[in-house]
């Protein structure tokens, strides 16, 4: 997947057809298609990985029982290995309630707004150097701009309900992933501060040429754990779960909802989990770079044709695979390991802790590059 | 919802943005089908009115025109987590009433099997505690090990939850042949599994942050709304019927009351309340490791009578349950039926004070004091 300009050339190039119109409606549709199924795998991925990791916390089993193509594992890792494909299945054909109360037009149009969200996200979202659908000079600020129209699809979500709960769990979503955002952009300003450019591509080059960014400077470092645990609050999971908080409000803003409705909250839930790991991979721990090339000093130097056989057009997606996975796994490893925050903790943990020492962070990272 | 709040608000009922929030009774954190009126502006909670009934099923009733042996299948579905105390408080009431006296390894059996029923009735609290602030492991955990007492149980009587096991003057049947062994088995891995629990819950620091210094009833406040059992010991009062007023033979072993100390926060907040029972949990192995040891032999079925058919008179037992003082009022009227029997609910007492300890606090503050509480709807409801 390049981008669209260049698909656009290329299907120009091969295809018969005269009318410029229809080669830009191909040359969108296709990238469209991929990152729906990107998003769609994904949550089928990440859903079973869930399960099994929680099943092995909690001395479970997990999944056991539905195989994929008369393909069973047994009694092993990938025993269920057909379970989310059929839980999706099940979804798409269960019945799609909506409560006689209810405002029907939001309630209909609210989880399209929500699956908005990542799925323009991803346009701007490398997964190898030049594998992205648009390549555009404010990668990481379009980023940030977009992931953050989903709350509005949350609100309309509860309202729509009419469901006290869900106006709850709405409320809280709401007041909770506008306020993450600013540590959020705060951390990820440092990258654009030493980089000089928005461009997630610059960042990776940048740190290909000196070190990963993570150990920029003891702030960068800094700033990667607020960054990460941020995100885990921006994507709502435990222990900043509160809007869906199952043992208080059933299922938050959710709870109305059902079938395929429903299942557009998961995919966006899943792939906002992926967006924010693979944003945290491109700025801070050197992207598609292999943790050989950790740090690039004078003196330092692994000879380049090891470099050149693990940092490659080939095992530069694994890495990100790999660091990304990593991260998700650890968002799993927070939710199946910690109890849940209460909503003024979380708002204190945002408005005085980590705004603040993000703030510092931006100031002190300025007067680092200034000495250094 | 626009019309009604306006009435409300008209009748004086709710006062300013205060809305009327219904919880249950269909709802995942009640434990049972319990329903709070929670009148709440925003997430501050003003006042709480907890309706019962939804599990109501005519226990005393029902043991009016039952005898005395088909009754205690009844108790069984009172408080179904700890089934065995509320069968052991029954019949207790009835051999008082009857004066039988009951064979030493009877008392012992007994002693066992009702501290092992505690272990299990708390790890079901210290798991569901757990999953109502929110980590889910940790009951998966504590499940995992009450499951080995259930399993225990089963061995004993053949039944995992409702047990029918002790019978007036005795108990169903005698220890099976390898339970001493089996159970020791069991206590010695548990015992390693407790600090596993206070790994994952007891020291987190949000866990402390969302249970310390929450829903505070200090000692006074408890006695007066009539709570017993780890609630009110948790408040730093020391006030246990095993110790107090020692019933069957629990005056012939050694172990500790154990009370709140306010660790973290207020003394009698939602965290002592929840480490009462964990430190109680040690209790318990304690005085099963000392009946184990010095248990006699015997037939228990010895004292069985062929009638169970009390003279005229009355009786009130105190039980100390997993969830407080349980007490049987049973009155005879020289037949084989009881005229009649009035239970003393402990989690009755405990939910009265929930307006008490939630009022001001947020929404999911509710749930953290409903959990620390250990209500159980079935005896509640009756």
């Amino acid at each position: 997947m390049t981008s669209v300009n260049n698909l656009f050339e290329f299907i120009k190039g091969i295809a018969p057809i005269e009318d410029t119109a229809i080669i830009w409606v191909i040359a969108v549709a296709i990238p469209a298609l991929i990152v729906f199924l990107v998003m769609a795998v994904n949550a089928l991925i990440a859903v079973y990985f869930e399960r099994k990791v929680s099943a092995f916390m909690q001395d479970r089993l997990g999944p056991m029982e539905v195989g994929i193509f008369g393909f069973k594992g047994g009694r092993k890792f990938w025993g269920g290995i057909g379970q989310t494909l059929a839980d999706a299945i099940k979804l798409l054909t269960k019945e799609d309630i909506i409560p006689a109360d209810a405002d029907r037009k939001v309630m209909i149009f609210a989880p399209f707004f929500i699956f908005l969200a990542p799925f323009l996200t991803f346009i701007a979202l490398p997964l190898y150097e030049n594998v992205i659908v648009s390549n555009f000079n404010i990668g990481i600020l379009y980023i940030l701009a977009v992931s953050s129209v989903g709350v509005i699809g949350v609100i309309l979500a509860g309202w729509a309900s009419n469901n006290k709960w869900s106006v709850y769990g709405a409320m809280r979503a709401a007041a909770q992933m506008i306020s993450y955002e600013i540590p959020i952009a705060l951390s990820l300003m440092l990258a654009i501060i030493v980089v000089g450019s928005l461009q997630i591509n610059d960042i990776v080059q940048w740190q290909a040429d000196n070190r990963w960014f993570i150990l920029h400077s003891p702030f960068a470092f800094i700033a990667f754990f607020i960054y990460f645990v941020s995100v885990v609050a921006e994507t709502n999971r435990t222990p900043f779960d509160i809007p869906e908080a199952e043992s208080e409000l059933v299922a938050g803003w959710m709870t109305e909802f059902s079938g395929f409705r429903w299942a557009l909250f998961f995919l966006s839930e899943y792939a906002n989990m992926l967006i924010v790991s693979v944003v945290a991979t491109m700025v801070f721990l050197g992207g598609w770079l292999s943790p050989f090339e950790i740090v690039n000093m004078p003196g330092f130097d692994l000879p380049q044709p090891f470099l050149a056989f693990f940092t490659n057009s080939v095992t530069g997606p694994m890495w990100v695979l790999l660091k990304v996975s990593f991260l998700i796994f650890v968002m799993m490893w927070f939710r199946w390991t910690f109890p849940r925050l209460r909503v003024d903790q979380l708002m204190y943990l945002c408005w005085k802790v980590f705004i603040p020492f993000a703030l510092a962070n931006v100031v002190f990272v300025s007067i680092w590059e200034l000495i250094f | 919802m626009g019309m009604n709040t306006e009435y409300l608000k008209e009748l004086g009922i709710i006062k300013g943005d205060e809305m009327i929030l219904n919880m249950g009774p269909q709802h995942p954190s009640t434990h049972g089908v319990l329903r709070l009126k929670i009148h709440t502006d925003g997430e501050i909670i003003s006042y709480i009115e907890p309706h019962l009934g939804y599990l109501h099923r005519c226990f005393e009733k029902h043991c009016e025109n039952l005898s005395y042996e088909q009754c205690i299948p009844y108790t069984d579905r009172c408080d179904y987590l700890a089934a065995m105390h509320m069968n052991h408080g029954f019949v207790m009431g009835v051999e008082k009433l009857m004066g039988i006296e009951l064979p030493e390894r009877v008392e012992y059996i007994r002693i066992i099997i009702a501290e092992l029923q505690r272990i299990a009735s708390h790890l079901m609290a210290v798991g569901t505690f757990g999953l109502d602030v929110g980590g889910i492991t940790p009951f998966t955990w504590c499940f995992r090990d009450r499951e080995r007492v259930l399993d225990l149980f089963e061995y004993l009587c053949g039944a995992r939850l409702l047990y029918n096991y002790m019978w007036v003057g005795g108990v169903s049947h005698d220890l099976p042949k390898d339970f001493i062994k089996r159970t020791t088995e069991f206590l010695d891995y548990f015992e390693t599994q407790i600090p596993e629990y206070n790994q994952i819950l007891t020291g987190n620091k949000i866990f402390i942050e969302r249970t310390a210094d929450v829903g505070v009833i200090p000692a006074d406040v408890a006695l007066n709304y009539g709570l017993t059992g780890p609630n009110l010991r948790a408040s730093g009062h020391s006030y246990d019927l095993r110790k107090e007023e020692p019933y069957s033979i629990y005056d012939r072993f050694d172990f500790d009351v154990v009370v709140g100390e306010g660790t973290h926060g207020t003394l009698g907040d939602c965290w002592d309340r929840y480490y009462v029972r964990i430190l109680e949990m040690y209790e318990s192995i304690k005085i099963i490791r000392q009946a184990m040891a010095d248990i006699p032999n015997g037939d228990v079925h010895e004292a069985i009578p062929k009638k169970v058919k009390p003279l005229k008179g009355d009786i009130y037992t105190r039980y100390e349950s997993a969830r407080g003082e349980l007490g049987f009022y049973i009155k005879s009227n020289g037949k084989n039926i009881p005229s009649r029997v009035k239970m003393r609910s402990p989690a009755f007492a405990s939910l009265s004070a929930l307006n008490e300890m939630a009022e001001g606090w947020m929404m999911s503050d509710v749930i953290t004091i409903l959990g620390s509480l250990d209500i159980v709807l079935g005896e509640i409801d009756r």
